[in-house]
């Protein structure tokens, strides 16, 4: 049943990632990778991950993407039927092509190790997965989570400037 | 974890389809739409990696990928919208000023 269900999700989200780079009006392409997200975070809800998921919903579907939808809208961009396609799809489309051989015999010739850790579902199960995030975070990841704000502040005045009309 | 190999070859197909739409589209939006694809993808490694192997600290770098991420889409877009108004385009053919 399980299984059944990772196929079919797999299937919804290959199949929007490719509308994502197939679809000629950039909207399309968006709303494409929203239904990507969403099955990446029904994947995170599989992996006994609701944490991620939650952030992957609120994150990235929620905020980049009304980001990225407001800017298409902003623009106005037109969409020209007649975009020449060039050599490059086809020498783009033999790079990824190579690059998901060259991963899928990688990951089919070497082994996981063994769990190594003390994270199991029974402990998510009883403690929370947010605890235990929040647990993580604030002891070993503390500096890391400080540098954090600098960047998010840094990105703030970054976009803020070159939003400006004159740069 | 039984289901690893599924999970990580699902993985490496969001990648593969987010490499082959940064080398092929012109319009700068769609390119940026792809890199978050393949992040998304980076993350879903990190996390099912971080389940099989029990331990927390690949769950930890998604959230501060998801981090650079947002602060990428903001002066990405910025970007972008600065570039618009100088050249009334976003075609990534048309930002040829520093090409010689």
């Amino acid at each position: 049943m399980e299984t059944l269900f990772f196929v079919i999700i797999s299937l919804v989200a290959i199949i929007s990632a490719i509308l994502v780079i197939t679809c000629k009006n950039p909207i399309n392409s968006a709303l494409s990778l929203i239904m990507t997200f969403f099955c990446l975070a029904t994947y995170y809800v599989m992996l006994d991950a609701p944490f991620m998921a939650a952030i992957q919903v609120m994150v990235y579907a929620g905020a980049i993407m009304v980001l990225i939808v407001f800017t298409i809208m902003l623009l106005n961009i037109r969409v020209n039927a007649t975009q020449k396609h060039s050599h490059k799809v086809l020498l783009g489309s033999i790079l990824g092509i190579f690059i998901l051989i060259n991963t899928v015999v990688l990951l089919f010739k070497s082994q996981v190790s063994n769990p190594v850790g003390g994270l199991t579902g029974d402990l998510i199960k009883n403690l929370g997965h947010s605890e235990l995030i929040g647990r993580e975070m604030f002891t070993t990841f503390l500096l890391p989570f400080e540098i954090t704000s600098i960047l998010l502040l840094v990105a703030i005045i970054g976009s803020v400037i070159l939003a400006k009309k004159k740069i | 974890m039984e289901n690893l190999n599924g999970y990580l070859i699902v993985s490496a197909i969001l990648f593969a389809i987010g490499t082959i739409g940064v080398l092929t589209r012109k319009n700068a939006i769609v390119i940026f739409m792809c890199i978050e694809l393949m992040l998304n993808a980076v993350n879903l490694t990190f996390i099912s990696l971080s389940r099989h192997l029990g331990h927390l600290d690949g769950q930890i770098f998604v959230i501060f990928i998801m981090t650079v991420a947002a602060a990428e889409a903001a002066v990405g877009l910025a970007l972008m919208i600065a570039f618009y108004n100088n050249k009334e385009s976003i075609d990534v053919e048309d930002v040829n000023l520093m090409k010689w």
